[in-house]
Formats: C-alpha cells, sequence, structure tokens
C-alpha cells in the first residue's frame, strides 16, 4: 500500500533501531524536537582527531524518525566532520528535491519515498538537524548521562 | 437511509438515527465526492475545520457575483445589498445563540480572536496585580497564550482546573480555586483533544457565586449542539465560522451589553467611530466599537448561509445523529486490539482520539491518507493535555453529521491495515 515510503528496512530499523542509547563519553551532544509531532531526540556524537568515531541517540518519534536517526548512526561513523556535514547537505537533497539518486547515499537511499510525502519531511530530517547543531558546538567535558 | 451507510440495526441507534437522511446530506458537500489516493474520500477532520455546503459556497459566490461592494455608509444600490446581507450575519447569528440584542455579537476572525479582544479590551482594563483567571486543563492553545499574556503584563494568576483520567474536570477542584481574587473563569464548553461536554451551566454558575466573570470557548460546540447564551448565562461565548461548516476567518464574540459598553476599543480605525478630530475620537456604539476596519465581508455572508443550513437540518437532529454515530465509532475502536481512547468523559461530542501502541500516531495518519482517510495527528493545539496523559500526540478522528456509519467501519478497517503494516 505505502511500500514507497515504509520500506522493510525503514520499519525494520523504527522497530529494532541501532545505536539507540546515552554515550557517556561524547564529546559532542545536541536535542532536536518537532513541535508538530512531539518527536523529540538527543544524540550523542564522539568526535577524535575530526573524524567521527561513535554517534548514538535516544528519544521518541514516529518510524520515519526513528529509522532516520538509526540509520544515520550507521552511515556516520568514521566519517570526517565536513564528511558528514556534506552527507547531510546530500540526504536533504534526497528528500526535496527531484534531482538524481546520489550513489554517496548508500543505505539512505531508502528514504527516497519521502519527497512524495512532504508532511513527512521533518521527520526524516529532524535527526540530521540535530547532527548539525551537535557538529557546530563543542563540549568542554564528556556529557554524563541522566 | 441505505443499508449501505447504516449497517447497525439496533433499536436505539435506529431510532436516533431515524428520518436523518445523511446520503442525501452529502450531496449537499462537493468536496465529499472525491477519491483520495484512489479511495473514496472519509473526511474525519471536521474538528479541525467542517466542510462547506453548496449553500455556503453559492452565498460567497453570489455576493462576488452580484453584490459585491464595502459595507456601511455606501449610499449606492450595491453597498446597501452589501450591508444588508452582512448585518443579517449578525442577526442570524443572535438567534442561532439566543442573544438577547443583535449588537451583543461582535465579528471576529475567529474564536481565537475573540478571545484575543477579551484579555486585551476587558483584561487589561479589568485585570489587577494578584488577581487570579482560572481556565481548565483542556483548554485548546487559544483559550491558555491569551489569558498568560494578560496575567504576565498584570502581575496576575493563572490557575487551572484539573482533570481525572477520563477527561472530566473536577468540580471539587474548581470550587476550591474560586476565591474573592478571581475575575474571570474561561473554560471550552467541548475539549477539541478530548471530546468532553464540560458542564458549563454548573462552571458559570460557580463562578458567578464567586463574583468572577466567564468566557466560553464555544468553538467546538456550537457544530454540535444548541447553546443558549441567556440560558447559560454566560458574559462571553465565542465560535468559529469555519468549523460550523462557514468559511474561514470570520466568527463571533458574544458579550453581555453592559460588559461590552464598559470595555475599550480592541482596535483602532475606520468604522468604529463617531467623530475623529485630531485633538479626540469619539467611539461608536457596540458592536461596531470593536469592528475596526473592512471586515471579512464575504466571510460574514457566508457564515449567514452556513447559520441557515445548520438551521434547516436542525441543530437537535444534527446532535441525535451524530451521538449514535459517536457510540458506533467508541465502540468499534474500543474492539482494536492495542488501542487506547484518549478522552473517555461520559458527556462527549464528535470526538475519537486514540493512541495504538508501538505506532506514532503521525505514521497511523500517513497510512490511513493513502486510504482515503483524512484523521489529525499531533497535540491538537493542547499540549498540556498530552502532557496530563503522557502521550506525544494522538490520531483524532471528529466527525460531522455528513459522516456514515460507513465510514467508521472504514476507518476500523484501515487501522487494522496499519497495525499489518507494523506488525
Amino acid at each position: 500500500m505505502v511500500h514507497d515510503l515504509y520500506q522493510e528496512i525503514i520499519l525494520d530499523h523504527s522497530k529494532r533501531p541501532r545505536n539507540c542509547h546515552s554515550m557517556p563519553d561524547a564529546t559532542r551532544q545536541a536535542d532536536g524536537y518537532n513541535p508538530l509531532c512531539g518527536d523529540k531526540l538527543k544524540l550523542f556524537v564522539k568526535v577524535e582527531n575530526d573524524i567521527v568515531v561513535d554517534v548514538s541517540f535516544v528519544g521518541s518519534g514516529c518510524a520515519i524518525s526513528t529509522a532516520s536517526a538509526s540509520l544515520m548512526t550507521e552511515s556516520l561513523k568514521g566519517k570526517t566532520r565536513q564528511e558528514a556535514l556534506k552527507l547531510l547537505e546530500k540526504f536533504h537533497e534526497l528528500l526535496t528535491t527531484d534531482t538524481a539518486i546520489s550513489q554517496d547515499l548508500g543505505k539512505l537511499v531508502v528514504f527516497c519515498g519521502v519527497r512524495d510525502y512532504p508532511a513527512r519531511v521533518k521527520c526524516a530530517t529532524l535527526a540530521w538537524h540535530t547532527l548539525k547543531s551537535a557538529l557546530s558546538t563543542e563540549i568542554a567535558e564528556p556529557v554524563t548521562t541522566e | 437511509m441505505s443499508t449501505l451507510s447504516n449497517p447497525v440495526s439496533t433499536g436505539a441507534t435506529a431510532g436516533a438515527t431515524a428520518g436523518f437522511d445523511v446520503e442525501k446530506i452529502r450531496q449537499d458537500f462537493p468536496v465529499l465526492k472525491q477519491n483520495i489516493h484512489g479511495k473514496p474520500l472519509v473526511y474525519l477532520d471536521s474538528a479541525a475545520t467542517a466542510q462547506k455546503p453548496f449553500a455556503v459556497i453559492d452565498a460567497i459566490r453570489r455576493f462576488h457575483e452580484v453584490d459585491c461592494a464595502n459595507i456601511h455608509r455606501g449610499v449606492h444600490e450595491l453597498s446597501q445589498r452589501s450591508t444588508a446581507a452582512y448585518e443579517e450575519t449578525r442577526s442570524k447569528a443572535r438567534r442561532f445563540l439566543n442573544a438577547r440584542n443583535k449588537n451583543e455579537l461582535i465579528f471576529v476572525r475567529g474564536t481565537t480572536e475573540g478571545i484575543n479582544l477579551v484579555t486585551s479590551s476587558w483584561g487589561r482594563k479589568n485585570v489587577q496585580e494578584d488577581d487570579e483567571i482560572v481556565i481548565s486543563a483542556m483548554e485548546h492553545h487559544s483559550n491558555i497564550v491569551p489569558w498568560q499574556m494578560l496575567c504576565q503584563e498584570k502581575g496576575a494568576k493563572l490557575r487551572v482546573i484539573p482533570m481525572n483520567d477520563r477527561g472530566e474536570l473536577l468540580m471539587e477542584e474548581y470550587q476550591k480555586l474560586l476565591n474573592p481574587r478571581t475575575r474571570m473563569v474561561a473554560v471550552t464548553h467541548v475539549s477539541n483533544a478530548l471530546g468532553t461536554i464540560n458542564p458549563i451551566k454548573q462552571i458559570i454558575d460557580m463562578a458567578h457565586a464567586a463574583g468572577a466573570l466567564t468566557l466560553i470557548d464555544g468553538a467546538q460546540a456550537t457544530p454540535h449542539m444548541k447553546v443558549d447564551v441567556q440560558a447559560l448565562d454566560a458574559d462571553f461565548y465565542a465560535f468559529s465560522g469555519h468549523k460550523v461548516f462557514g468559511p474561514t476567518g470570520i466568527g463571533i464574540l458574544y458579550g453581555k451589553t453592559k460588559l461590552l459598553n464598559a470595555m475599550p476599543p480592541y482596535q483602532g480605525g475606520g468604522d468604529m467611530i463617531k467623530v475623529v478630530t485630531f485633538e479626540k475620537t469619539t467611539y461608536a456604539d457596540i458592536p461596531y466599537k470593536f469592528e475596526a476596519g473592512t471586515p471579512n465581508i464575504a466571510g460574514g455572508i457566508g457564515l449567514g448561509a452556513a447559520l441557515d443550513y445548520a438551521n434547516q437540518l436542525g441543530i437537535d437532529r444534527i446532535a441525535a445523529y451524530e451521538h449514535a454515530l459517536l457510540a458506533y465509532g467508541t465502540e468499534a475502536l474500543t474492539q482494536i486490539p492495542g488501542l487506547r481512547l484518549i478522552g473517555t468523559a461520559r458527556e462527549k461530542a464528535s470526538v475519537l482520539s486514540f493512541v495504538m501502541e508501538g505506532i506514532h500516531p503521525h505514521d497511523i495518519g500517513t497510512l490511513l491518507d493513502r486510504q482515503g482517510i483524512a484523521v489529525r495527528t499531533g497535540h491538537h493545539c493542547a499540549q498540556p493535555v498530552m502532557d496530563f496523559f503522557n502521550v506525544p500526540a494522538t490520531t483524532r478522528a471528529s466527525l460531522a453529521f455528513y459522516n456514515t456509519f460507513g465510514e467508521i467501519d472504514a476507518l476500523v478497517a484501515g487501522l487494522h491495515k496499519v497495525k499489518e503494516v507494523f506488525a
């Protein structure tokens, strides 16, 4: 029925999100909130020598936003900060334009169906917007889990 | 009634819906006759905005095609026709609410503006430091934020009537909140997020006994039940045109004459004056004192047609039919495993708000939409209600008299499909 949006891999990641935990030794963190649907997300990032060595998140949201956060964490590890931000740009393009799908996106191409659901673009980009904010503000001390 | 639209044959339901030809009524609403994603549209979002009958669409079109002119003061024929049609709606609104005098009906953009008019005009003049305003735990943001702004400005306190798990106000707690410092009790007649019908007459009487005034948010009540502001003894009562099958951008604020007379203007401009010099302006009498500038004339005329339409159907017949529909829907949704209704008050109107285990409302909304079913998902501009029930959002199906029993069945079937996707 709507398999173009709710592809198997998205359903799988929404039911069993990967890297869904807090991270005591994260070097960066940021909160994301979508007031339209009440989705909340806390993102933890560990950056060493400008490389994203670990990413995790906690929060509650719809299937699209949870799967997007889960797949994002998988696709970021080992990337430089610059590469991570470049990927964000390409992901945003995938959701909001009709341009050809970039090969760099890997598994993230499963979200291509979202472009036909403008109301859901915000769900898919919540984790990525939060990433942008996390990467642009460094915290001196590792965050503590609550 | 066709068996397709009413598969229920219980005595009670048959009694309530007898003579209510919903299939014929649906012919009056052109928007309902379409497919969405290849499926017949099932519109279950009337609490957000109701659909418009031909009568309303035609009245607006006729105004623009035949009578269009600015109202008041024009001596030419078109202006007189426009003025007469616009002012006739004021009289229709008077009858709709059973107000004493048509000057007690003020045209506003909608319920939100009606409430803001009262907080800005009455509130600024009458509320002082340490005074108290009472609202309820189930208010729409539009009946929270304007009072919050007023309280902030004046150093007054906002008190909140709590509710129970069914979504019913705790009247004993309300009684305890009332005291000589209470200036205003502002509550909703029917909750948009829960469907609760509040015991508004009792709430008003208790407020008056404490020396406080009352403002009733009637946005969700007016489409579903007869309202009599004199019998209720409401001081202010506001509703929106677009929820009673009229256009957006027009609504009504009712206020008692002596209160309105004592209130300063809300906005300054044309139409709200008697005499203007550079030294001094003398304001017009009510209701014009509160109606600065060229109003939404087409909207006002459309609203008049909408009130006529509702009256012709008979608001009591509408209420009886919708009551049967709501009972059927409540029963049907309760049968779905993992579904929890949010808002189970004993007195309810029109709203079926719910959450489903493990499935976010936003996903439910999208998956229903693909089956042609329009519901609302989110916090319904009532975030404190969501916090109270500890949910981020709900899915809300809201009913109107043009909905059928068959559409409830479609909703139930749709929800089963949603469950399959997430199984």
